[in-house]
């Protein structure tokens, strides 16, 4: 198996049973977007604790992980009116759907639920379709 | 206690998705360009996470949380306008740069500028998302 495809795997594992810890000990729904939306706009202050020990255990896990086996590149592109843009798409959208690839992907699909089925396969066509018209297309990314 | 279980449950999150390679934007890109040089690795990422998750939703069935409460209903089966628009909105976003909320997060410290520009640009659309939300109602 292809070594990428293989940590995917495992990866995936770890973020699963993250979601499943999350789920089985706190009652929630592991989803980023919500997480971190609910700080942003207030209607999540009810909890914000357990919501910023977990952004606190997002942030540092990586952080250490890097500075200890060194850094892995994000490749993020330097066209900073793109990433305005997709930043402000991705905070809007997500928001509105009520979830992103965590809670409407990994939670949603997992529990079969429709909303979740359905979001995953609006957003990855979208996704797509991006690809498809900004770089195949007009070459912009 | 269930500050140190989100503390966990976040640190495995982000391990996962740098172990993974889901803060890798190239990767991210790679599986949506199906036209380009597609990479199938965000699949086995998914299919990874909904394993053990779907076990626990599995577990959830006649029990209550380890902490108390209670485990979130299953929402009604309603679609609607809001997740479709959202989900468009939130897909194009992804594909143009590559990052969604997690991920976006979990590099912040190593993301650069671009990033932590991403970061700063999603966390205004969130914040102008509720009266944007409102108004689909």
């Amino acid at each position: 198996m292809n070594q990428d495809w293989l940590m995917g795997l495992i990866g995936g594992g770890l973020i699963g049973t993250s979601a499943a810890i999350f789920l089985l000990v706190n009652g929630k729904v592991m989803g980023a977007s919500g997480l971190i939306g609910g700080l942003v706009d207030k209607s999540g202050l009810g909890n914000w604790q357990e919501r910023a020990f977990w952004i606190a255990g997002l942030v540092v896990a990586p952080a250490l992980m890097t500075l200890m086996f060194g850094l892995k590149p994000t490749n993020v592109t330097g066209n900073i009116p793109v990433i305005i843009v997709a930043g402000l798409l991705v905070g809007i959208g997500t928001r509105i759907a009520n979830g992103c690839t965590s809670g409407h992907g990994v939670c949603g699909i997992s529990r079969m639920s429709l909303r979740g089925i359905v979001a995953t396969v609006f957003y990855i066509g979208a996704g797509g379709l991006t690809m498809i018209i900004f770089k195949h297309v007009l070459g912009v990314i | 206690m269930r500050n140190i279980a989100a503390l966990i449950a976040g640190a495995m999150f982000g391990a996962g998705l740098l172990i993974s390679g889901m803060t890798n934007t190239k990767k991210v890109q790679g599986w949506l360009d199906v036209f380009g040089d597609w990479d199938p690795t965000l699949a086995f990422v998914m299919g990874g996470a909904i394993i053990p998750m779907a076990i626990a939703w599995r577990i959830t069935e006649g029990r209550k949380p380890a902490l108390g409460g209670a485990f979130p209903e299953k929402p009604n089966p309603v679609l609607g306008r809001k997740l479709v628009i959202g989900s468009v909105m939130f897909g194009a976003g992804w594909g143009l740069v590559g990052l969604c909320p997690g991920p976006a997060l979990a590099s912040i410290t190593f993301g650069g500028v671009g990033g932590f520009v991403f970061l700063l640009a999603m966390l205004a659309g969130m914040l102008m998302a509720p009266p944007l939300r409102a108004k689909l109602d």
